[in-house]
């Protein structure tokens, strides 16, 4: 076994922090601990926490850590913000909210910029989830924001998503239209110490009577509220029972089985996709066959064959 | 995975030790470090050394910003720099901004506090020198 994944499984820290970094930059040389630990995955129970920028996601992270310590279950954290598609740096910020006692080895929190990577957040993210796994970890809580795109990953990392809305539902809805409905095991109508959280979890629950579901799980409404704490417990609850769901009917194995799937045809492409740079570097005549296409002596699909035929081409 | 750009970029921590509660600066260093491409981790507040070192290593980052105003500097400096050694990881370097009398900053950088910027410095400047400390592997 490699020194890496060796390291990881006697509980290094350090050896995980540096593997996760590795997974993140796609660096090949992390490959071989990555197979390695493998094996060692699958036993977690990974929970997306997603909704719009401020709902409050951070904060019931933080209580769900407690809750959870409480219980003596150890803990991964991964939060994941956005880069800035201007100078692809990020401000991650999430850690400020996450309070845990010194020194506690139980807990492992790993902030993530979506870097926007071929695959976007969801191969890395399944990648450093399946890490901290490996590590040990009983549950994976990974936070993302809500931003389109991001909520519908975590749905391929995580077994449940619970979706954080707050009472004034107005954004929500728009975000809600833009696929979290869909996502949504839980619901949780955070902010609940705040006015107008009783008629949004009702609305909520109307919802999900009037959205088609597939089997037999209807999306669970909660509220919750981490200034007046309120609601954590059972937020927590509805997501084993959730999990309990997924056992029972059979379904964690089919999307098991669609996830890995997805993630196998995801690798393929980042493969192809690097292969396919490396053959347009090595063709010197691109411009000439760009000319040509522009010249409409050649159309683009020809051209498209001819790369491909460079990216088929042994070397 | 692929073997083209398998360097990432530059992770910081920022952390405030100490019991001020003023972060404009650290906010406005952290934003000039984002928008220079590097991913920062902005752990705010009242971190305590112990607390700044753990966050480090769990986010695997190449340097350490620490910003102090309320002049605990010469307890809690020397602190990190301890714990990053007995973690055996100097590697990650440290850099520190704030109110530091001249006296102290030269101590300090002494301890291994890699470089110390006054309220007047300029965040080209910080950027910089974040880059130097680095080194040319990183973009
Ligand atoms: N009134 C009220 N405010 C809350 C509650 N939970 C969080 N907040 C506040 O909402 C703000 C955002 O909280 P976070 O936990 O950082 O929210 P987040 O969803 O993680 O934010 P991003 O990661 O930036 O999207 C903070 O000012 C919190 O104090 C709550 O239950 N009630
Ligand atoms: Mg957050």
């Amino acid at each position: 076994m490699p020194i890496g994944a060796r390291r990881v499984l006697r509980g290094d820290r350090q050896a995980l922090a540096r593997l996760i970094s590795q997974v993140e930059n796609r660096d090949p040389s992390a490959l071989p601990s990555v197979r390695a630990l493998y094996p060692y995955s699958g036993r977690a129970t990974v929970v997306g926490i997603t909704g719009p920028l401020g709902v409050g996601k951070s904060s019931l992270v933080n209580l769900l850590l407690a809750h959870l310590r409480s219980d003596g279950k150890r803990i991964g954290i991964v939060a994941v913000d956005p880069s800035s598609p201007f100078s692809g740096g990020s401000i991650l910020g999430d850690r400020i909210r996450l309070a845990r006692p010194p020194g506690d080895d139980g807990v492992f929190i790993r902030s993530m910029a979506a870097r926007g990577h071929a695959g976007g957040v969801a191969l890395a993210t399944r990648e450093t989830v399946r890490l901290l796994d490996a590590f040990g970890m009983d549950v994976v809580l990974v936070e993302t924001v809500g931003s389109g795109q991001a909520d519908v990953e975590i749905h391929e990392v995580a077994s449940t998503s619970v979706v954080v809305v707050v009472p004034h539902l107005g954004d929500e809805v728009q975000s809600l239209k833009a696929g979290l409905f869909e996502i949504a095991d839980v619901f949780s109508v955070n902010k609940s110490d705040l006015p107008g959280a009783d008629s949004a979890a009702r609305y909520l629950s109307e919802m999900t009577q009037l959205v088609p579901v597939t089997g037999s799980w209807r999306p669970v409404v909660i509220q919750t509220s981490t200034v007046a704490p309120r609601g954590i417990p059972e937020l927590w609850e509805a997501v084993t029972r959730h999990e309990a769901y997924l056992d029972s009917s059979g379904s964690r194995q089919t999307r098991d089985r669609q996830r890995l799937t997805d993630e196998i045809l995801g690798l393929v492409r980042e493969q192809v996709d690097a292969q396919l740079l490396r053959a347009l570097e090595r063709e010197p005549d691109l411009q000439a066959l760009l000319d040509r296409v522009v010249a409409r002596e050649i159309d683009p699909h020809s051209a498209a064959e001819r790369l491909l035929g460079e990216v088929r081409r042994p070397r | 995975m692929s073997p083209s750009g398998s360097v990432g970029p530059i992770r910081v921590l920022i952390a405030k030790p100490g019991l001020d509660g003023h972060d404009r600066g650290a906010k406005v260093v952290a934003r000039a470090l984002r928008d220079a491409g590097m991913e920062v981790i902005y752990a705010g507040l009242r971190q305590t050394p112990e607390e700044i070192v753990e966050s480090a290593l769990e986010e695997d980052v190449n340097l350490i910003g620490l910003s102090i105003l309320s002049g605990a500097h010469m307890a809690l400096f020397p602190r990190v720099l301890a714990l990053l050694k007995q973690k055996h990881a100097t590697r990650i370097r440290v850099f520190a901004g704030g109110i530091i009398p001249d006296e102290d900053a030269k101590k300090l950088k002494k301890m291994g506090i890699r470089a110390i910027f006054g309220p007047g410095a300029s965040l080209d400047e910080i950027v910089a020198t974040a880059r130097r400390l680095v080194g040319p592997t990183h973009s």
